[in-house]
């Protein structure tokens, strides 16, 4: 009898990224899960703008784009798929892939809305003292959206109702990778240490090209090949929860033990005591090891009982922020622009702009680090790409490959765009446990 | 010498934290870094940008240690008017630490 094991992989990393990796991983991956993480802190709160705006919208702005490349796959290849691009609509994300499924001419599928996370109305409603960001109060009037990171058990429960595909609003993101690993391994709610062997899995994986290569590269002391083409990862998972993460061949990128200890810290604080709503996982005793190229056996997680409170992220409106650039070259340019902020920061005041909060910066001097010792010259280098295009569409490309070197580039750029904007802001507290009662919505295709 | 000859870096952030990992390449050096990069270093190589407490969590087995940065992003990527909200430029700056070597 051959042990079972479990094929999972990740198709995206944050909400713009690459799309074509996910479709290689559907079509040639052997999978039985895709998970998508789409859903970053802010994101929820601006999808809660847009549905209230518009009923029918509120979830992932590329949902359409994403499931119309990777169904066909999935489908012809039982693959199911798992992703928080329901954000603040997972019914109606649901209700627009069984759209683009039906327009696709595919059927027989079982499509799953995991709601419930949505406790914007009990946090308004609530005598609780909010404070914001910058230490004022925060009145119930300024608040968008509140939501409770959902841990694992309603995408477990949907996938025991037959679910091929699971949308959801805000779930801690590796517990959108426990969920199908509990469901196929029957792992109980309190089997502490799997569900920390798991939350490892779902950690290293949910940024996806981070764990194979992207993000990493610094030539000359991290080689890594085929960045443009960078493949994204998948956990090869046994019933205990031990593991092999590997890419699929001929992909660019990289598996090494190097890149899978530098996503296990990222975001982590205390790594003996990663907290989610499903676990507090202990990754200080994991252990990594190359057992060929490009597949590295993974374990040495532990796990203690989940938290009673779920962490609730509260979207709040926080004013504006205004942002305005200029560049100076050639001798005397320092002198120049320093010139140039005295003088708006002098005007600013003459003409009674209220500034809540200010920053002057030179960029490719200190807008990174100030009173930086020992620089390097030059201390900074800022890419800039920008293209002559006949469509809105096409330009819109040339902005967003540049924004995914985040998370499949060289190792250690930042700062992508730049403009006048609305802030949404987010702060986050906690709320029991009882008070967030998860639901799960069927769709049938 | 430089620490990024020795150890490699990754940023993240979580609200107003940064946590920055310091990963040797090879085992051996594990014990150069845990004594030469401390809290107290880091703290003064981005004294520029840290407000708050800055702790560090040594993991020998991995040859790592990992770095939590308090107060350290203008109110963190929400709300901060920095270039880099996120302070994943951070990485590039922890790897030119100064050590004593060869």
């Amino acid at each position: 009898m051959s042990t079972k094991v479990v094929r999972i992989g990740c198709g995206a990393g944050f909400s713009g990224d690459r799309i074509e990796p996910a479709v290689e991983l559907a079509q040639r991956g052997a999978l039985d899960y895709l998970v998508f993480e789409c859903l970053a802190e802010r994101t929820i709160a601006l999808a809660q703008k847009s549905k209230l705006q518009n009923a029918g919208l509120g979830y992932d702005p590329l949902l359409v784009e994403r499931m119309t490349a990777v169904l066909p796959a999935c489908v012809a290849n039982g693959v199911k798929i798992i992703s928080n691009m329901g954000a603040a609509n997972p019914v109606a994300a649901c209700q627009r892939t069984a759209e683009v499924a039906r327009s696709l001419g595919l059927s027989g599928l079982t499509i799953a809305a995991v709601e419930g996370d949505d406790v914007t109305a009990l946090l308004r409603g609530s005598n609780a003292d909010l404070g914001d960001a910058s230490g004022g109060p925060l009145e119930s009037g300024r608040i968008i959206s509140a939501n409770a990171y959902v841990g694992c058990g309603p995408i477990r429960d949907a996938l025991r109702l037959g679910a091929d595909i699971v949308l959801t609003g805000r779930v801690a993101d590796p517990s959108l990778f426990v969920g199908p690993l509990m469901y196929e391994f029957d792992w109980a709610e309190d089997d502490w240490p799997r569900l920390g062997q798991a939350t490892l899995i779902g950690h290293l994986l949910e940024c996806a090209g981070q764990l194979t290569g992207g993000y990493f590269a610094d030539p000359g002391l991290k080689d890594v090949q085929g960045l443009a083409r960078l493949g994204f990862p998948l956990a090869e998972v046994e019933a205990d929860g031990a593991a092999i993460v590997t890419k699929l061949a001929g992909t660019g990128g990289l598996v090494s033990v190097a890149t899978c200890k530098e996503q296990l810290l990222y975001e982590v604080q205390d790594p003996a005591a990663y907290v989610t709503p499903d676990v507090v996982a202990d990754f200080s005793g994991v252990t990594f090891q190359q057992v060929a190229d490009d597949r590295v056996r993974i374990g040495g997680a532990g796990g203690r009982p989940r938290p009673e409170a779920l962490k609730v992220s509260i979207g709040y409106h926080d004013g504006f922020i205004g942002e305005g650039q200029m560049s100076y070259a050639g001798s005397g340019a320092v002198d120049r622009a320093r010139l140039a902020l005295e003088i708006v920061e002098e005007r600013l005041r003459l003409t009674g702009v209220s500034l809540r909060e200010s920053r002057y910066d030179l960029i490719g001097v200190n807008s990174v680090c100030a009173d930086l010792q020992n620089a390097p010259t030059p201390p900074e280098v800022r890419i800039r790409v920008a293209g002559r295009t006949r469509t809105l569409e096409d330009a819109l490309r040339i902005g967003r490959e540049v924004e995914t070197l985040y998370t499949n580039g060289p190792a250690g750029g930042g700062g992508a765009t730049s403009s006048a904007r609305e802030v949404v802001a987010i702060v986050s507290t906690l709320l029991p446990r009882e008070r967030v009662v998860p639901s799960i919505g069927i769709e049938a295709v | 010498m430089k620490l990024r000859q020795l150890a490699h870096c990754r940023t993240g952030d979580k609200g107003d934290n940064s946590n920055v990992s310091v990963i040797v390449y090879r085992s051996e050096d594990y014990p150069l870094i845990e004594k030469y990069v401390t809290a107290g270093r880091i703290r003064a190589q981005l004294r520029g940008q840290v407000r708050g407490e800055v702790i560090r969590y040594c993991l020998p087995a991995l040859g790592a240690l990992n770095f939590v940065l308090h107060d350290a992003l203008m109110g963190g990527v929400t709300r901060s008017l920095a270039l880099d909200p996120h302070g994943k430029c951070i990485s590039g700056i922890i790897l030119d630490l100064e050590l004593p070597g060869p």
